[in-house]
């Protein structure tokens, strides 16, 4: 009698264990590096938390279907300090979180990356656009959210091609990210028909991006760098850098459109988007953080989002089946492109449309009608699978 | 030899002549911020009506005296006397209404505020807001059950059907469906309820006592993309035997059998069709096509379409009086 008793205490026991189950609590790291990059512009000049700012709200929406499911979400920011060692860095946010969003340049997210084989926690890339990152120096802990560089130049020439200005002149910046932005967009001439006229480098001679005076001195240099340039349709300018692109507009020699890094911008975000939706997710991001929203926000909110889109799906924040649910077939989520965005399988990056911007207005979203393709047209943008030189070790 | 001459005649000269009950269609423009007339018996447009910022959700009210639209971008409800076919008055709405229900006595309005997670309850005689309801995030589809019991929201970002109690306003569960949910329809009879999700590019069947999925209804049409079919309005005849669901940028209404739960049909309309409203006596099916700025109208019994009829830029809901 007493013994079952005890039995019967037990199992009611074991059943309000099972009802009041401990909510599922998903713990998502940001690493960054301290400082913000300069623009030429200073109403382009980034806020210290751009990025972080949108994994914020990412974790608010998250919350807010977490309330519901009984899941919990939080986030860890660490900025790393110059000459901070980023692998430690790395390991200890990894030994507290499952998930780490990572706004880092490539190599140090190679770094991270390489610290946590063997961890279960699975890194995010919002920061770089890299495209080796994605090729020969993939790795299987690291899902891309942030666009390629050759994502973004494909974007751009399918819609210079549309436009019929095919003809380029190709200027590029004298630094290495602007070298690897002038490598996309070369192989993105050639793949959709355009053809660079002449290339020109502009030498970073070093100086202040502000001055008191600089206006009069631009208005010279500008006119005379771009003259006697072979007949073209376009200056496309690769400056990542933030050296000379944002000067070019109303300025060449000849009077012709700017695209690239300045005039056309392709990118993942712009604060002028509005289409799809995006007008709540803006006016969300206003609410919480008093400024307009980035593409740098926005990679970070996606890649928030996909961790709790997953989590929601699969009722469990193990870094592993949430990895394997973002790499499987029933993975998808909407991010306010007008379609769904999708993993590819052969090197975890985010497909996604690309926003063609001139800092006011949204002038066209790519791919651009009539580019095809037998899986989806998105991958269009960027190295396709038969190209691909990633070998995932799986 | 005369009869039969006479009587196909007759009867061809009798169906030519026997008036077609005509209706009148009010269609949001979500672009133009106004609203079209569509008089249904010459099938045009008789007249254009000015409204607010951003037009979208739109309704008549339970009596048909007037026209209920969600100006979001202005944050209120305005009311169209249907008589003078003018605003006449607004109602508080709490911020960027989109989509709205009423219940059956046409009491009480709940809206989806899309920018604040929640559902305002209106009350429709005091015109005051009356409370509110915290769901998830973007909320849009709204539906009310053929009961008056429970009220569904649908939350965009969230991916869920929320239920909610009438009497207590409260949650009393909630039902995870695909990416973007839009739209939500009852059968009348209560058995199922349907969730379209514009980005997952399903719909879903939920069984609104159990509140469990049942099914999903998934579309394919050769030649266009997977993503590229974003199901949206849904409408369902009163028999509970077909419906109809706009599948946005893939241009086609699907007519589903609504036993099964599977196509048996994909209609070429416009481009971008987006919601939906039967006439009254379901003889025709109006839907607002966004990008083509035009209404496609559906013979319902020959599953074909009939007509275009040019509108306002960016047609987005269209309402019947119900008799």
């Amino acid at each position: 009698m007493i013994r079952q008793l005890v039995g019967v205490i037990g199992i009611s026991l074991l059943a309000s264990y099972a009802l009041a189950a401990d909510p599922v609590e998903v713990g998502i790291g940001y690493l960054g590096q301290a400082g913000v990059r300069s623009k030429l512009s200073l109403v382009e000049q980034p806020s210290e938390n751009d990025g972080i700012a949108g994994a914020r709200l990412a974790i608010e929406d998250n919350n807010t279907t977490g309330k519901f499911l009984n899941q919990r979400f939080y986030l860890e920011e660490v900025r790393l300090k110059d000459g901070e060692d980023i692998a430690k860095a790395a390991t200890a946010l990894a030994s507290r979180n499952g998930f780490i969003i990572a706004d880092l340049p490539a190599e140090a997210l190679l770094k991270a990356s390489d610290a946590l084989r063997g961890s279960k926690t699975v890194l995010l890339n919002a920061g770089s656009t890299d495209d080796r990152l994605r090729e020969q120096d993939c790795r299987t802990n690291v899902i891309h959210v942030a666009p390629t560089r050759s994502m973004l130049a494909d974007a751009l020439a399918q819609y210079l091609v549309w436009k019929q200005w095919k003809r380029w002149l190709l200027v590029v910046g004298s630094h290495e990210a602007d070298k690897l932005y002038a490598d996309a967009l070369r192989r993105a001439a050639a793949r959709f028909g355009a053809k660079i006229v002449q290339e020109r480098v502009f030498e970073d001679a070093g100086g202040a991006r502000r001055t008191d005076s600089g206006v009069t001195l631009i208005q010279r240099q500008m006119p005379v760098f771009t003259q006697q340039a072979p007949a073209y349709d376009v200056l496309v300018a690769a400056d990542e850098s933030e050296v000379f692109a944002s000067y070019l507009p109303y300025r060449t020699w000849d009077p012709r459109p700017i695209a690239g890094s300045a005039g056309l911008v392709p990118t993942s975000w712009d604060a002028a988007h509005d289409q799809w939706g995006a007008i709540q997710i803006q006016n969300r991001f206003i609410k919480l953080n008093s400024r307009r929203m980035t593409a740098r926000d926005m990679q970070a909110w996606t890649a928030a989002r996909m961790i709790g889109e997953a989590t929601s799906r699969i009722n469990s924040g193990d870094p592993k089946s949430v990895f394997d649910f973002l790499n499987g077939a029933d993975f998808s989520v909407a991010a306010f492109k007008g379609q769904r965005l999708t993993l590819r399988d052969w090197n975890l990056q985010l497909r996604q449309p690309i926003l063609l911007v001139d800092g006011r207005m949204v002038v066209s979203v790519s791919p651009q009608e009539g580019f095809l393709h037998q899986h989806s047209e998105l991958d269009t943008l960027g190295v396709d699978r038969p190209e691909t030189k990633c070998k995932l070790n799986r | 030899m005369w009869r039969r001459c006479l009587l196909p005649g007759i009867a061809g000269w009798l169906a030519a002549v026997t008036p077609a009950m005509a209706f009148i269609a009010y269609v949001s423009n979500e672009k133009s911020n106004t609203v079209s007339v569509i008089d249904t018996e010459k099938w045009t447009v008789t007249n254009t009506i000015k409204v607010g910022q951003r037009p979208r959700g739109i309704e008549f009210t339970r009596n048909g005296k007037f026209v209920l639209v969600a100006v979001g971008d202005d944050d209120r409800i305005e009311v169209i006397d249907t008589a003078t076919q003018q605003v006449v008055d607004s109602l508080p709405s709490g911020p960027d209404p989109e989509l709205f229900t009423q219940d059956a006595a046409g009491k009480i309005l709940y809206v989806a505020n899309e920018n604040d997670n929640t559902v305002t309850i209106i009350d429709l005689e005091k015109r005051v807001r009356v409370g509110d309801v915290q769901v998830g995030v973007e909320p849009e589809g709204m539906a009310i059950s053929p009961d008056g019991k429970i009220l569904i929201n649908t939350s965009e970002t969230t991916n869920m059907a929320h239920f909610i109690d009438t009497a207590t306003r409260q949650i009393v569960a909630n039902v995870l469906v695909d990416a973007r949910p839009r739209f939500a329809a009852f059968k009348r009879d209560s058995s199922e309820l349907w969730v379209s999700s514009e980005i997952g590019g399903t719909v879903s069947i939920i069984d609104p006592a159990k509140r469990i999925i049942t099914g999903k209804i998934e579309f394919s049409i050769p030649g266009l993309r997977r993503e590229a079919i974003q199901p949206v309005g849904i409408g369902i005849t009163k028999d509970g035997k077909t419906a109809f669901i706009a599948l946005g940028p893939a241009n086609r209404i699907a007519i589903v059998d609504a036993n099964t739960h599977k196509v048996t049909k994909y209609l070429l309309v416009g481009q971008r069709v987006w919601h939906m409203a039967f006439t009254p006596d379901e003889k025709y099916l109006l839907v607002t096509n966004g990008v083509s700025n035009d209404v496609s109208v559906i013979d319902v019994a020959a599953q074909k379409v009939i007509k275009t009829i040019q509108v306002g830029e960016l047609p987005w809901g269209i309402t019947f009086a119900q008799p």
